[in-house]
């Protein structure tokens, strides 16, 4: 490993996608992700690389679409309402089975919203966001640290199962700089037999393609991914269990919410309550076991998020309503203060003794 | 051991740089850092903040709203959050542009005309590092030593020329008594 530097979380995406192979960048600026733009447009022409603004978010997304089917690791960014813009081609690149990386520094919407911190893209990203059945990856880092890891694990498990996949961040985990080590190690050599490169008339084409007319031929193909979606529920739900060993309420937040909630939990076993915190990496797949889990364990949840209340879903479903499921939240680029969650710990373990 | 360190000042003022120097000090005496910018629709003369926390433990919440310490670079700052700042922590103002004092009595307060010492020293844009000077004087966030290293890191190559203004800058703080 190098030495650490201090890096923005964007910088950090954009080091870690090079140092993971990406040699292509589609985007259009918007706060608060604009320094991935600016660090890919610095950066990509030294390196042999397309940098290349386009357009609008459409045009971008779509021209990820044309190197994801070329069969190079390929990226674009944004933040929500842009994100919103290319979800279309986001179920194109999905429907033709396609790996590449869209990253979302989410701010508050709807609409134009504003351009401070928040997680209300949660249903849009771990629920389809554009149309038709079909699932992103959705990674969700809580430090500059895991947006360089996630952002090369993403490419890996894009190329791993040929599908999109989504680091959905927020402008706090954008904006912010924290010491960070970037990997040495070249990036994973993945053969990709599907991409179209030409043929060499050694052998038939390949077609990269969403269109099915023949509706038996769809259902046998949306039938197929899901048996991949399957498999990647089994094996690459990912999460981080903080003080759950003897925990009798446990919190549940991802990104920055976590950061906050971990303060929280700390302030409460100060007071003798036994708090944990569960804190999902990978949105979708949902970590659903860690959670069934705890629901035998504890006696209530408590989700902690920066949107009206989203994963709580997932945790109800998670859980099976189980155990009462509370939550925090604040919305519109607000940030609750570990003292807003810890009242919220006090009233569930209050009400729930 | 946490410190949490907010810097508020007028944009253009060196707020972030400040807070920068401060955070890759920490990084180079093996703490563990964070450093968020408030950021926004904000412009030169508009304001600007930026929380920095150094401890031995991994940081959570990278945002600070009580702050130990607080380095007030214009009286907005000052009033906003002089309240937020922790019982025992230490405030620094820049008193060539804040007129008035401290209203705290909890709280150790220290004057420096950072402003009018650049400016009579000809490094009129480094008034923020004078008040860092002070200000690792007094507390004792990070250690007064290798900040030639440190300035290497946030100062780019292309201004290698700056370096020693810096320093001059923080030495000028680092000895000022009031």
């Amino acid at each position: 490993m190098a030495e650490k530097v201090l890096m923005k979380g964007n910088e950090a995406i954009a080091e870690a996608a090079i140092k993971a192979g990406c040699r292509h960048y589609f985007g259009y600026p918007i706060t608060p992700q604009t320094e991935i733009a600016a660090y890919m447009a610095k950066r990509m022409p030294k390196i042999g690389g397309t940098f290349l603004q386009a357009e609008s978010e459409v045009s971008a997304i779509n021209m990820v679409y044309g190197v994801a089917g070329a069969g190079f690791r390929v990226m674009t960014s944004s933040s929500s309402p842009g994100v919103s813009l290319k979800q279309e081609g986001i179920s194109y690149i999905a429907g033709a089975d396609l790996p590449a990386l869209i990253v979302n520094v989410q701010r508050g919407g709807p609409g134009l919203g504003g351009i401070q911190p928040s997680q209300s893209d949660y249903f849009q990203a771990t629920k389809g966001g554009g149309h038709g059945d079909y699932h992103l990856i959705v990674l969700a880092p809580a430090s500059v640290q895991e947006m360089a890891d996630l952002t090369i694990k993403a490419f890996d498990l894009a190329d791993k199962y040929r599908m999109p996949t989504m680091l959905l961040a927020d402008g706090t985990m954008g904006q912010m700089m924290e010491p960070v080590e970037l990997p040495d190690t070249p990036p994973a050599e993945v053969e990709k037999p599907w991409a179209v490169r030409g043929t060499e008339g050694k052998r038939t084409h390949n077609i990269i393609n969403s269109l099915y007319l023949d509706p038996e031929l769809l259902e046998k193909t949306n039938f197929e991914r899901f048996e991949r979606y399957a498999e990647i529920e089994e094996k690459e739900a990912m999460s981080e269990s903080f003080m759950m060993e003897d925990a009798e309420y446990c919190v549940v937040a991802f990104g920055i919410a976590a950061r906050v909630a971990k303060n929280a939990v700390v302030a409460a076993r100060k007071q003798g309550l036994k708090v944990g915190l569960i804190r999902p990496i990978t949105l979708w797949p949902f970590p659903k076991k860690v959670l069934a889990e705890a629901a035998d364990q504890v006696k209530g949840f408590l989700s902690v998020e920066l949107s009206m209340g989203q994963m709580i879903e997932d945790i109800k479903l998670a859980t099976a309503c189980q155990k009462p499921v509370e939550l925090c939240c604040r919305t519109g680029g607000m940030i609750p203060s570990p003292e807003q969650v810890l009242e919220s710990i006090e009233k569930l373990a209050k009400e729930n003794q | 051991m946490t410190t949490q360190l907010l810097i508020a000042g007028f944009g253009g003022q060196g707020v972030l740089f400040a807070g920068k120097f401060i955070a890759y000090k920490g990084l180079m005496e093996e703490k563990e850092v964070s450093w968020l910018p408030s950021y926004g629709p904000e412009m030169r003369g508009g304001t600007a903040n930026c929380s920095i926390i150094l401890s031995d433990e991994p940081v959570g919440s990278p945002i600070v709203s009580n702050p130990d310490v607080l380095i007030a670079m214009n009286l907005p700052s000052l009033d906003k959050y002089e309240d937020a700042t922790v019982s025992g922590g230490s405030i620094f103002i820049d008193s060539t542009l804040i007129g008035r004092k401290v209203e705290r009595t909890d709280v150790k307060a220290f004057y420096i005309p950072a402003t009018k010492m650049a400016n009579d020293a000809g490094i009129p844009t480094l008034a923020n590092m004078i008040m860092m000077g002070k200000m690792i004087k007094e507390t004792g966030m990070v250690r007064f030593d290798d900040v030639v290293d440190t300035l290497k890191k946030v100062v780019s190559a292309k201004r290698a020329n700056l370096l020693e203004l810096n320093i001059k800058a923080l030495e000028a703080g680092y000895n000022y008594n009031e």
